[in-house]
């Protein structure tokens, strides 16, 4: 390593340039701007939300349940009298912990996964990889519903279980791309310098595929933020009294044959807004990184 | 075709993990935390979970394949008319959405690419793309709003009738349908748009339009039956897709099919009808990916069954 790493100058200067130009080029994206937009906005909730949110998003109001949208309660209250405009604002906080975070681990284990199975190849990479393969065509839902019952629902186990479900189609982009660099000449070059496997897999070649493993990995963010809601709504996911938006639906779409459209009309515009939010954001990282 | 093998294999697995063994003392868990030791293990004897795993594994799916699914832990009675009578609601769903999407979804992707880079094509992509990343339960809130509680055009839950005829049946069926619709006409439509940008920018299309073929016997002779056979591969893997997207419309609809059964099951802890559930979708989605290969080797002549690329 000592040897090789004197003349970094060069190298570095040459690393910063296509990223710059990425960067440039993800500024000029009218997608990625108004994705980057939605998605900060409910960041920004996320963080903040409590300071501007006109009320206490958990505190009852019985009298005044199910009131409909006025000059007080913006978005109307709840049930029991919440108010929804408060709730719905502070709702993005336990989407945007868990849906990054399982992001986040699928990214982790699908990057090692993959740099594994594309470095040995051969038999190792053939098993594995059908083995991910059949197990990518089993329905999230379904692979969530049964690690729920068998473990109990909590943050961790919808962490564990998207985070899991989401690694082999990781792995599978990360392989993709490992089995094209290590035909390269610097693969061989630090062969020959007798590297060891592990430093050949994540000094030399996953730097080369970051730009791949980014793409995917903002893509899966939707997917995430798809799947954490649709766990929330089924009941087994994020728990009450969260003001989640996936839970509040599935706690007020009972009586929206009553007319009461302001309970569950703004958390699904919300879920929708983020998750259109990160696609677009996905969309124009992986238009910057292709050009 | 041996990947589905492998995959129903693997779900057959992790549906005996999931239900057998992580649970732990499945006795204790009916009968909860109170109940007498002598009875928990009473009960565990007829559940027969007090038997070693790999037989139980084994005398599980063999009396799977001869058509005993087990009994219901809740209503104790045998399992396989409920699995069975569920699934059949879930496939006329299925059928519904499939009906209204595949030819939909082809037309729109069709249309598309022959309007390639214009606005039309514009609406289409993006609207299908935008629709494709929405989760069902929001699509269906919204549609719900739109149809079933503003408009009142249609019913607003999925349980029809008794004795509701064919027509009556599928007057219900519309609104759950359509939020599968949504899903599944954005990657059909992306890929039947894709298949006919590259089918119409190849060589045996110019030749077509070259020796003066009339641009109609162009597209349906040349550029269609080609353009097509990468759209039956995304049709028939979105029905994994699909059977995950049922759990959700079916519970959100309050319909009687496979994935509301496996839903109440899992909050019931019923783990007979949420194992035998899971592992008749494994079947059917195996099915399924066989009778692809199958279409798609029929299709095309230039592949045949067995040739493995």
């Amino acid at each position: 390593m000592s040897a090789t790493e004197t003349i970094p100058a060069p190298d570095t200067a040459a690393r910063r340039g296509p990223w710059a130009e990425v960067f440039f080029s993800l500024l000029r994206s009218p997608t990625f701007l108004v994705g980057l937009g939605i998605v900060l906005f409910w960041v920004a909730c996320a963080l903040f939300g409590e300071h501007f949110a006109p009320y206490d998003p958990l505190a009852d109001d019985i009298i005044n349940a199910l009131a409909p949208p006025s000059g007080e309660h913006w978005f109307g209250t709840d049930q029991i009298g919440r108010d929804v405009f408060s709730r719905v604002i502070v709702g993005s906080r336990d989407i945007l912990t868990v849906a990054p975070l399982a992001t986040l681990l699928a990214t982790v284990a699908g990057t090692a996964l993959g740099l594994f199975t594309g470095y040995f190849k051969g038999i190792v990479d053939d098993i594995v990889s059908r083995i991910l393969e059949a197990f990518m065509a089993i329905p999230v839902v379904i692979v969530a519903l049964l690690a729920i019952v068998a473990l109990g629902t909590s943050k961790a186990t919808v962490i564990v279980v998207i985070g899991l479900s989401f690694a082999p189609i990781i792995a599978r982009t990360v392989r993709s791309a490992v089995l094209a660099e290590r035909e390269l000449d610097y693969v061989a070059a630090a062969q020959l310098r007798h590297e060891s496997a592990l430093h050949t897999m994540f000094v030399e070649i996953l730097p080369n595929v970051i730009p791949p493993i980014l793409v995917e990995t903002t893509v899966r963010l939707g997917y995430a933020i798809f799947a954490v809601a649709t766990l929330s709504f089924m009941g087994f996911g994020i728990q009450p009294p969260s003001p989640d938006w996936g839970l509040s639906i599935s706690s007020n779409y009972g009586m929206i044959g009553g007319g009461f459209w302001w309970t569950v009309l703004f958390d699904a515009l919300a879920i929708a807004s983020l998750v259109i939010g990160v696609n677009l954001v996905a969309d124009g990282v992986q238009g910057a990184l292709n050009d | 075709m041996s990947l589905s093998l492998v995959t129903l294999f693997l779900l057959s697995i992790m549906v005996f993990l999931g239900g057998q063994v992580l649970p732990g003392n499945v006795g204790r868990a009916i009968l909860g935390p109170f109940a007498d030791q002598r009875a928990v293990d009473a009960l565990n004897h007829t559940l027969g979970v007090d038997r070693p795993l790999l037989t139980q594994y084994g005398s599980w799916i063999w009396n799977f394949i001869q058509g005993d699914m087990g009994t219901s832990y809740i209503f104790r009675s045998p399992v396989a008319p409920f699995v069975l009578d569920a699934l059949v609601n879930s496939m006329k769903l299925a059928a519904v959405a499939f009906v209204l999407v595949v030819p939909i979804g082809i037309l729109g992707g069709v249309i598309a690419a022959l309007n390639l880079n214009r606005p039309l094509d514009r609406i289409i992509s993006l609207g299908g793309l935008s629709v494709t990343v929405l989760p069902e339960f929001v699509t269906g809130i919204i549609l719900i709003l739109i149809f079933g509680v503003w408009l009142r055009w249609l019913p607003i839950s999925a349980a029809w009738p008794k004795d509701a005829g064919f027509f009556t049946q599928l007057y219900y069926l519309i609104l759950p349908s359509l939020p599968l619709f949504l899903v599944l006409f954005g990657y059909i439509a992306r890929m039947a748009r894709s298949g006919m940008i590259e089918a119409l920018d190849s060589d045996y299309t110019r030749t077509a339009v070259l020796k003066g073929l009339p641009w109609r016997t162009v597209i349906w002779r040349h550029v269609l039956r080609n353009a097509l056979l990468p759209t039956i591969t995304v049709i028939a893997t979105q029905t994994g897709y699909l059977i995950g997207g049922l759990v959700v419309i079916e519970t959100l609809f309050r319909y009687q099919g496979i994935g509301s059964l496996i839903f109440t099951a899992a909050r019931g802890k019923d783990f007979p009808i949420l194992e035998a559930g899971i592992l008749t979708i494994g079947i059917v989605y195996a099915i399924a990916t066989l009778a692809a290969d199958f279409l798609y080797s029929v299709l095309n002549p230039r592949i045949r069954l067995g040739t493995d690329q």
